[in-house]
């Protein structure tokens, strides 16, 4: 599929054989943006900051990216679907179980669909005796826990001190990612642009005085903005503020989530969200997907009611920019430190620039779920999709 | 390809239907509250939110032994059609329950088996209800027959309610004001006993006020009774329809006392009613499901499900002043009224805190309840919750409300914090 629309021929990349078939080409995400175009906006991350940089400039000059016939080769290298035991964890404890099970059980339904013995699992007391024991310790772990212990990194700690394979990022990234400020410092650093925003903590009210912070806010930001909790998902407690009269409710529904907001200016445009799967190392940029809702707002309930949204595959934008926001995922993904899959979500401003808005390594992954539409519109089977990401990671013999 | 830049959109549209929809389906949506319902059930959480009778005392093994017999020598007709007024056997058998609360006029013939009361409250208002009539409701108003209300895009017109149940004199004023607006008043629907969520019990003074009011302007008394057999000190209280025949659709249920799981509740209604409900049940499910209605009379049968009873009102008493005294010691500053039987205490919450935006920090501290905007379709409600005492022990509901002192105590400094102004008064 790559082939078609490739403008730098793979061998220009330097890039290593993909593990999973004869990729031909590049594809749309191989280009342009690394950290030799970041701005300085930020240098809080530090460490963070420096690794990403280091992989962001390693991974975007050595990967190749996946066409559909490697997916289809990886997919029928996998012929002893039904000895292996995979385990999908899902559900938990946090504010998105619902979303999270029905992630859980969708993967689970395309798995065995492709033939795969897959059991689920929530995240419970019964759960580190399940993945320990003998008898039902499973060959590969999917965790598709969405917010707090799924995408926070610690489900991925517990399975690196179990030693068991996993799909998905790394708990160190995975911690990045979780922390939306952070992630955004990061991204920031490897040259992708993001609203401009403060971190605030319920505390900073408190200890220097509500009136003095939002005028000083309001002042450096303006209106309108954009209000989340700095870790969660789902758009779950987040609001968006065009009057000043609405920040302090907006505030205290973030804080109802967590006790940090994330205040940004909100940027009007096209959202935009790229999912991407990799197979050791190699990348599969889906499609841009475009997400339309009569108000405007892509919030909890358009997110988990059928209804009027609708999605563009690819999305409505110019080839120039389609090109430009797959290449700032990808950025992304390699910025952060993620792996196999994650889906980043983007505003494209009125100049056409993605602005990220944040990265996820747990990608919800229900019937309405961006990841899977997108790769549904792009003509992928999704039992074969998954099939091929769950034998890319078998074949890498993967300890953590 | 598709991810060719060059090539056209596909649009996919999140809903393919949602153009087809009907009026009364815009109301069906998912909300962040339904969602972080979802870990409620986890064991980790004190769930203060649902409804849900103790079965744990239930003689099952005893059960499984008669329901095997009665499978063996029923089964051909347990798993076959029946009628659309219900089993003859199970209509017998309701009547020696409502006698209990002083109806005693009332032939098998005259009860018709609903799958629920969830669908007698649906069937009524289906025969009752064109869109835009007036129903009228105690506020606050039990949330499943707003649900209803609202699927049949009826106006629900709240009637005020204190300690003491519906008001009568408020009955009448609202009666006149919606006939001043050329309003089509349908009926009143009242949960007498115990009421969810508020608590209240109608008192025996009021009774007969409310009904003459009712026979006045000729409104129909919609009569929900699920607790009535649930007073703590095993008093029961005359039923609206023991007073009147005529001007009442009663609705009784085996969900609070027996078995939820069943979907088994009856109804009493005057003749022409009753004939009109029949129809609209066969034409909704054609008919109630044979297997639960002689699973409930196998067990009616054979067991004393008085004393079962009996003893459940002495669990919930129990539980119920485990809340209570929790409450006085943790969260003296509400307020709220012990009620002397049911399920439910409704807390009023400091003034300036919003019970449903409050609520993912209380899933967040695990514990849940369930926000009063639930028993509102106008949006009041925001200022109390509906606590349930029926299922967890008496530790646990201890454990809930000191989980829910501190998430009450940190919304309150947020919002003191925010909004200083709306929470002058909160305690």
């Amino acid at each position: 599929m790559a082939a078609k629309h490739s403008k730098t021929p793979r061998q220009q990349t330097g890039g290593k054989t993909p593990a999973v078939g004869k990729a031909k080409t590049t594809a749309s995400a191989t280009t342009t943006t690394a950290a030799s175009s970041a701005n300085t906006a930020s240098t809080a991350t530090g460490e963070v900051v420096k690794r990403a940089r280091r992989t962001s400039h390693r991974s975007i000059r050595e990967a190749t990216p996946v066409t559909m016939d490697d997916v289809l080769s990886l997919a029928s290298k996998a012929t002893k679907r039904a000895d292996k035991s995979l385990l999908v964890i899902c559900g938990g404890l946090s504010h998105e179980r619902d979303v999270s099970i029905s992630s859980g059980h969708r993967v689970q339904g395309f798995l065995e669909e492709a033939g795969w013995t897959v059991h689920v699992h929530d995240m419970d007391g019964s759960l580190l005796p399940y993945l320990t024991d003998e008898s039902t310790r499973p060959d590969l772990v999917w965790p598709l826990l969405h917010g707090a212990n799924g995408e926070d990194g610690s489900i991925r700690d517990v399975l690196e001190m179990a030693e068991l394979p996993y799909i998905g990022s790394r708990a160190k990234a995975s911690r990045t990612a979780w922390s939306k400020p952070i992630a955004k410092n990061v991204v920031r650093m490897a040259g992708l642009q993001t609203p401009h925003s403060v971190t605030l903590p319920e505390s900073m009210f408190r200890e220097l005085g509500v009136e003095p912070v939002i005028d000083m806010l309001l002042g450096s930001l303006g209106l309108p903005l954009f209000i989340k909790p700095t870790m969660g998902g789902s758009a779950m407690g987040c609001t968006m503020v065009t009057e000043q009269s609405q920040l302090t409710q907006a505030l205290i529904n973030c804080f109802a989530y967590g006790d940090v907001a994330l205040i940004e200016q909100a940027v009007t445009g096209t959202e935009v969200s790229v999912s991407i799967l990799e197979f050791d190392g190699h990348p599969l940029v889906l499609p841009p997907l475009e997400i339309w809702t009569p108000s405007g707002t892509y919030d909890f309930e358009a997110r988990s009611t059928p209804g009027p949204t609708e999605f563009y595959v690819p999305a409505r934008l110019d080839a120039k920019t389609t090109q430009a926001v797959s290449d700032a995922a990808l950025t992304a993904h390699r910025a952060l430190g993620l792996r196999d899959i994650s889906r980043t979500d983007f505003i494209v401003d009125a100049q056409g620039q993605p602005q990220f808005l944040e990265s996820n390594v747990a990608p919800g992954m229900t019937d309405t779920s961006l990841l899977p539409q997108s790769a549904l519109a792009a003509g992928y089977n999704l039992p074969e999709l998954y099939t091929a990401l769950v034998q890319s990671v078998l074949d890498q013999k993967r300890t953590d | 390809m598709a991810d060719d830049p060059n090539i056209a959109s596909k649009v996919i549209k999140n809903d393919p239907w949602y153009s087809s929809y009907a009026t009364r389906a815009e109301q069906m949506r998912a909300s962040e509250i339904r969602a972080l319902f979802a870990v409620a059930n986890r064991p980790e959480v004190v769930s203060l939110a649902g409804g849900m009778p103790y079965l744990g005392r239930m003689p099952f093994d005893k059960l499984a032994d008669q329901l095997g017999d009665m499978l063996r020598s029923k089964g051909q007709v347990a798993w076959q059609y029946g009628s659309a007024q219900g089993d003859p056997h199970l209509r017998e058998d309701v009547l020696p329950i409502m006698e209990l609360e002083g109806i005693k006029d009332v032939q098998p013939d005259d009860v018709v088996i609903v799958n629920g009361s969830q669908s007698g409250l649906d069937l009524i208002t289906r025969i009752m209800c064109d869109p835009g009539d007036v129903v009228l409701a105690e506020a606050p108003n039990y949330v499943g027959a707003l649900g209803v209300f609202q699927s049949f895009q009826v106006d629900v017109v709240n009637v005020a309610m204190d300690g003491d149940g519906l008001i009568p004199e408020a009955l009448e004023e609202t009666i006149l004001e919606q006939r001043r607006q050329g309003k089509a008043v349908k009926f009143l629907y009242t949960v007498p006993n115990f009421h969810n969520p508020a608590g209240a019990t109608m008192s025996v003074e009021r009774r007969p006020q409310v009904i003459e009011i009712a026979r006045k302007y000729h409104v129909l008394i919609v009569e929900d009774n699920p607790y009535g057999l649930l007073a703590f000190n095993g008093q029961t209280y005359p039923a609206l329809r023991s007073y009147d025949s005529e001007g009442i659709v009663y609705l009784s249920s085996f969900s609070k006392i027996i078995a939820p799981g069943m979907r088994v509740a009856w109804m009493v209604a005057p003749p022409g009613i009753r004939q009109k409900l029949v129809l609209a049940n066969e034409s909704a499910i054609l008919c109630p499901s044979n297997m639960s209605q002689m699973t409930i009379t196998t067990y009616l049968d054979n067991f004393d499900w008085k004393s079962q009873i009996n003893d459940y009102r002495g669990m919930y008493k129990e539980r119920c002043d485990a809340m209570d005294e929790a409450l006085k010691e943790y969260l003296p500053y509400c307020s709220w009224l012990k009620p002397k039987g049911g399920f439910y205490i409704w807390l009023k919450i400091p003034q300036g805190l919003n019970a449903k935006e409050m609520l993912p920090r209380a899933i967040t501290a695990k514990v849940a309840y369930v926000s009063g905007t639930a028993f509102y379709d106008n949006g009041e409600g925001a200022d109390h919750m509906r606590l349930s005492f029926c299922y967890p022990t008496p530790d646990r509901i201890r454990e809930g409300i000191r989980r829910l002192s501190t998430v009450i105590e940190n919304e309150l400094a947020t919002v003191r914090l925010f909004e200083p102004d709306s929470g002058k008064e909160r305690g």
